[in-house]
């Protein structure tokens, strides 16, 4: 099993055991909370991603065949979703990030629980860690 | 007195959960629900009348086009125009703004000068800037004070003889305020300028007589009145119609049609290009005798008392900060809380069956003059009640509680 594929099972296994919405939503905010901070340098409107209704920032950078993955967001359970995705994805090497099945997100019920335009800006912060990795594994 | 269990037993969709609650309907502003005549009606069109309009000789086609002239009739009475055919039934208040603002593109020029205002929707602002661009008009804008109202000394200072328009919203969708339009109608008609008047929030919450208010063009949308979607209403001034060039070419606009010449039909049908939303036009009319049944005046009253209620017991939310503060102010409340992203907000309050609105509510300009990437805005209707509003303000607080 793959590095990406084993940190999915553990956040499958966290989310089963929540009982309800409520848990599962302050378990986001304390994601979020405890998310490493973007250097301030890096919240530039070419970092931003399209799609969100709240700012999302991210910013990516190659070392040693690995991408580090840093983001930050004004809406606090937006910050929680992406501090999930960083969890899953940044320190994996380009190809691993570009090629991951990413089905955590439909068991976990994140998908669900979000709104529509919601689940677009997750969809666009995927597409966009994917597209750094694609540029970096040429 | 209205008989507010009443009402709600018209709407359906009022019975029904959302993540298990008892559905909170705060988003007024955005849509507003439908009665229950507006559903049968609908249905009842394609169950056993349905026929295309002013066309065929047949039994059915006859029927249609009656019921669709009779919900012209029922929105000029509605809104006190002089003429039935000064009602052009649209696809929506962006449709009306549209065809107007499409119209104006070859009757303005260089020197001449639109006037709209900060508080617009994004749909009282693009057509225009598109109107600008072709014909060479030139764009200004009435800023805001801080209370969300119309600075109106600077409107003054911005009208001269180059204004040939004036585009403004009767209520403002994102803070309720609303506009003194009789006051811009004269200011902008002491100088020969002609005023069009987007009333897509306050078409079911102030009455009208556009006689008596003088506008020009009036629109607003049947779904925010609580009708059907897809059915808009541009009221203009019979004489300003004439004049106002064509928005659509095709069918049932014309008069007389050959490959070296058309000529056009007469209001309304001139602007009616098209088979219209005709199941939508007639069951429209239920919406607005829906409305009339009600009166605007005891509707107005009412959700009078609902603001009222509702901006006391937000403020009592320690931090949270209601922007749109004018004195004459419908029943919108857009606030934030110190620290909280209004998306949070929202989402938290939904999962308690609460829907409200976050986010820019299409009006970006409004957020950059308040500097805030957002609000979280509560729209009421006729149909809400104050049990509703402390249901809304203990799930705010509720996520207050979660997010901080």
């Amino acid at each position: 099993m793959s590095a990406i594929q084993e940190i999915q099972t553990e956040i499958i296994e966290d989310f089963a055991m929540f009982d309800d919405w409520m848990q599962k939503y302050e378990y986001l905010i304390d994601l979020g909370k405890e998310l490493s901070p973007i250097e301030e340098q890096y919240k530039t409107e070419d970092n931003l991603i399209k799609g969100c209704q709240s700012r999302v920032w991210l910013h990516a950078e190659h070392t040693k065949g690995k991408i580090i993955y840093t983001a930050d967001s004004d809406a606090i359970m937006t910050k929680g979703i992406v501090a999930i995705l960083i969890n899953v994805l940044s320190g994996q090497s380009p190809s691993e990030i570009a090629n991951a099945k990413l089905d955590f997100i439909n068991e976990i019920g994140l998908k669900e629980q979000l709104s529509a335009t919601r689940a677009n800006g997750l969809l666009s912060m995927i597409k966009q860690m994917k597209i750094y990795a694609l540029a970096y594994s040429n | 007195m209205l008989d507010i269990k009443k009402i709600r037993a018209q709407f359906p969709i009022l019975n029904r959960k959302v993540n298990g609650m008892s559905l909170v309907y705060f988003d007024n502003g955005a849509t507003t629900q439908k009665p229950q005549s507006v559903i049968d009606a609908e249905a009842n069109y394609y169950t056993d009348e349905n026929s295309n309009v002013h066309r065929g000789v047949h039994f059915l086609s006859g029927l249609a086009t009656d019921k669709f002239e009779e919900t012209r009739n029922t929105v000029q009475a509605f809104i006190g125009a002089r003429h039935n055919h000064e009602i052009i039934f649209t696809k929506g208040t962006t449709d009306s703004i549209n065809l107007v603002a499409n119209g104006y593109r070859t009757l303005l020029g260089e020197g001449d000068e639109i006037i709209i205002s900060a508080l617009e929707h994004h749909s009282n602002i693009v057509p225009w800037q598109m109107c600008c661009k072709i014909s060479g008009a030139t764009l200004k804008v009435i800023p805001l004070l801080d209370n969300g109202s119309l600075d109106m000394n600077e409107f003054d200072n911005l009208l001269s003889k180059n204004t040939k328009l004036v585009s403004v919203s009767h209520i403002s969708n994102t803070l309720g305020t609303v506009n003194d339009i009789e006051a811009i109608i004269e200011k902008a008609h002491n100088f020969s300028a002609k005023v069009m008047i987007d009333g897509a929030q306050a078409a079911s919450h102030v009455a009208l007589d556009m006689q008596k208010l003088d506008a020009d063009f009036y629109c607003f949308s049947a779904h925010k009145l609580f009708g059907p979607t897809g059915v808009g209403v541009l009221y203009g001034k019979e004489e300003i119609l004439n004049v106002l060039p064509p928005y659509q070419g095709g069918g049932e606009m014309i008069k007389e049609v050959s490959f070296e010449k058309t000529t056009y039909a007469c209001l309304p049908h001139k602007f009616e290009a098209g088979t219209p939303n005709i199941s939508g036009v007639i069951a429209f009319k239920q919406a607005i005798d829906f409305i009339t049944d009600l009166g605007v005046s005891e509707i107005a009253k009412y959700e009078e008392e609902l603001l009222r209620y509702v901006t006391a017991e937000v403020l009592k939310i320690e931090g949270l900060k209601i922007y749109g503060t004018a004195a004459h102010k419908s029943a919108i409340i857009s606030f934030n809380i110190e620290g909280l992203h209004p998306y949070d907000i929202g989402l938290i309050v939904d999962k308690m069956g609460v829907a409200i609105r976050t986010g820019h509510h299409c009006t970006q300009p409004i957020m950059d003059r308040f500097n805030i990437p957002g609000t979280a805005r509560i729209s009421l209707s006729v149909y809400n009640t104050k049990q509703e509003i402390d249901v809304c303000v203990k799930a705010i607080k509720k996520a207050k509680l979660m997010l901080s």
